[in-house]
């Protein structure tokens, strides 16, 4: 169908955006931090605790998206056999990972003062572990097969079984009874989250969202610049 | 349009895709009882036998139910249709309050009785500064 792509073409965009991007994410980080650490009222029922809603909110919803983003990548990869979109997948997967560890981190400290423990094998918290494991054996299967073919396969694979996971981390708190509270922003209807709570959370979506980019453009340049000293495909 | 390869590869991801949200939802619905963190207090006088293993019970504190004697503290869960009384002695977090989620984990003495031996507290989906509430309040 298409032709692989233009290394050279790709390169030259993809080279340079890195610090413009860079420029872009210290500034929104700054505001977002000062947003939601300073300007942010404090919370009627959890006090200063919520700010760790800042990181921990999107945190979580970077590491979904990117998770859906890599199936999606994966799927049609397979299905068009383009190996850019297989590139784009593993160069996205590592930001990915660190914000599931984050989310589950920074969900366990808010966890300890507000619902009295570090951890609960509840839907919610359970299937975001299992994720993080999908992430983790996604990025394995990359290191351990040499094999391009085989590797495209086996990490296709793994996303698709791994996002049947992802629609039941979004209704797990819906479904069942779980410790993890309800959604509070709906797109749909009113959300139960204050408007000036909400103004933070959306900047620091942004701040994380882009530095997933940025982190994604540096691996996919490496890529880049392995392909093109063909040999040296494997650091 | 796109050559045979092509349809032949859609038509799999699509029919592993289905099998797979299929297989999940079926093992999911089996494994219900397991999935849920804890039980309603209407789901505890339906059940049929008691069992001596340790079961977890959430819901709201009712009003004016919590009473601080000694070192035991007394409350009744409620999901507004079935009540269950709570013992529990030990320190309760700080989000513990009347009219608020809570989950017990403990074991049953009968149909009404719950032995604690550990309470959460369950925070609910809405988030506000203070003075928006006091105002809510006052309406």
């Amino acid at each position: 169908m298409y032709k692989f792509f233009e290394p050279n073409k790709i390169f030259s965009i993809t080279s340079r955006a890195p610090k413009y991007i860079l420029i872009l994410f210290v500034i929104v980080l700054t505001i977002g931090l000062i947003e939601s650490l300073i300007l942010s009222p404090e919370d009627y029922k959890q006090g200063h605790s919520v700010r760790i809603m800042y990181v921990h909110v999107p945190a979580a919803w970077t590491t979904l998206g990117i998770f859906s983003t890599i199936t999606l990548l994966s799927i049609f990869g397979y299905i068009f056999k383009l190996k850019n979109f297989f590139l784009i997948s593993k160069s996205l997967a590592p930001s990915g990972f660190i914000f599931n560890l984050i989310a589950l981190v920074t969900g366990s400290i808010w966890g300890k003062p507000t619902w009295g423990t570090w951890w609960a094998w509840d839907a919610r918290i359970t299937s975001m572990l299992i994720l993080a494991l999908f992430y983790l054996i996604y990025l394995l299967a990359w290191r351990i097969y040499e094999n391009k073919e085989q590797v495209y396969k086996i990490t296709s694979i793994i996303t698709i079984f791994g996002i049947i996971n992802v629609p039941i981390i979004k209704y797990s708190v819906d479904w069942w009874n779980t410790l993890h509270q309800p959604a509070s922003i709906n797109i749909l209807s009113k959300s139960s989250i204050h408007s000036s709570m909400l103004f933070p959370l959306i900047i620091m979506t942004a701040a994380f969202a882009l530095f997933s980019l940025l982190i994604f453009l540096m691996k996919y340049n490496t890529e880049l610049i392995k392909i093109k000293n063909k040999g040296l495909d494997r650091l | 349009m796109y050559g045979k390869k092509v349809k032949l590869r859609f038509f799999f991801i699509v029919l592993i895709l289905t099998i797979l949200a299929l297989s999940i939802y079926l093992v999911l619905k089996s494994l219900e009882e397991n999935v849920v963190y804890f039980q309603s207090p209407s789901e505890i006088k339906n059940v049929a036998e008691f069992k001596e293993t340790k079961i977890r019970i959430g819901g709201m504190v009712k009003k004016n139910s919590v009473s601080i004697n000694m070192n035991e503290i007394n409350f009744i869960i409620t999901d507004f249709k079935n009540e269950i009384n709570v013992i529990y002695s030990g320190a309760v977090p700080n989000l513990f309050e009347e009219g608020k989620g809570v989950v017990a984990e403990g074991f049953l003495k009968d149909r009404n009785f719950f032995m604690a031996s550990k309470i959460l507290a369950k925070h609910d989906e809405n988030y506000m500064p203070p003075e928006v509430k006091a105002a809510l309040e006052e309406k």
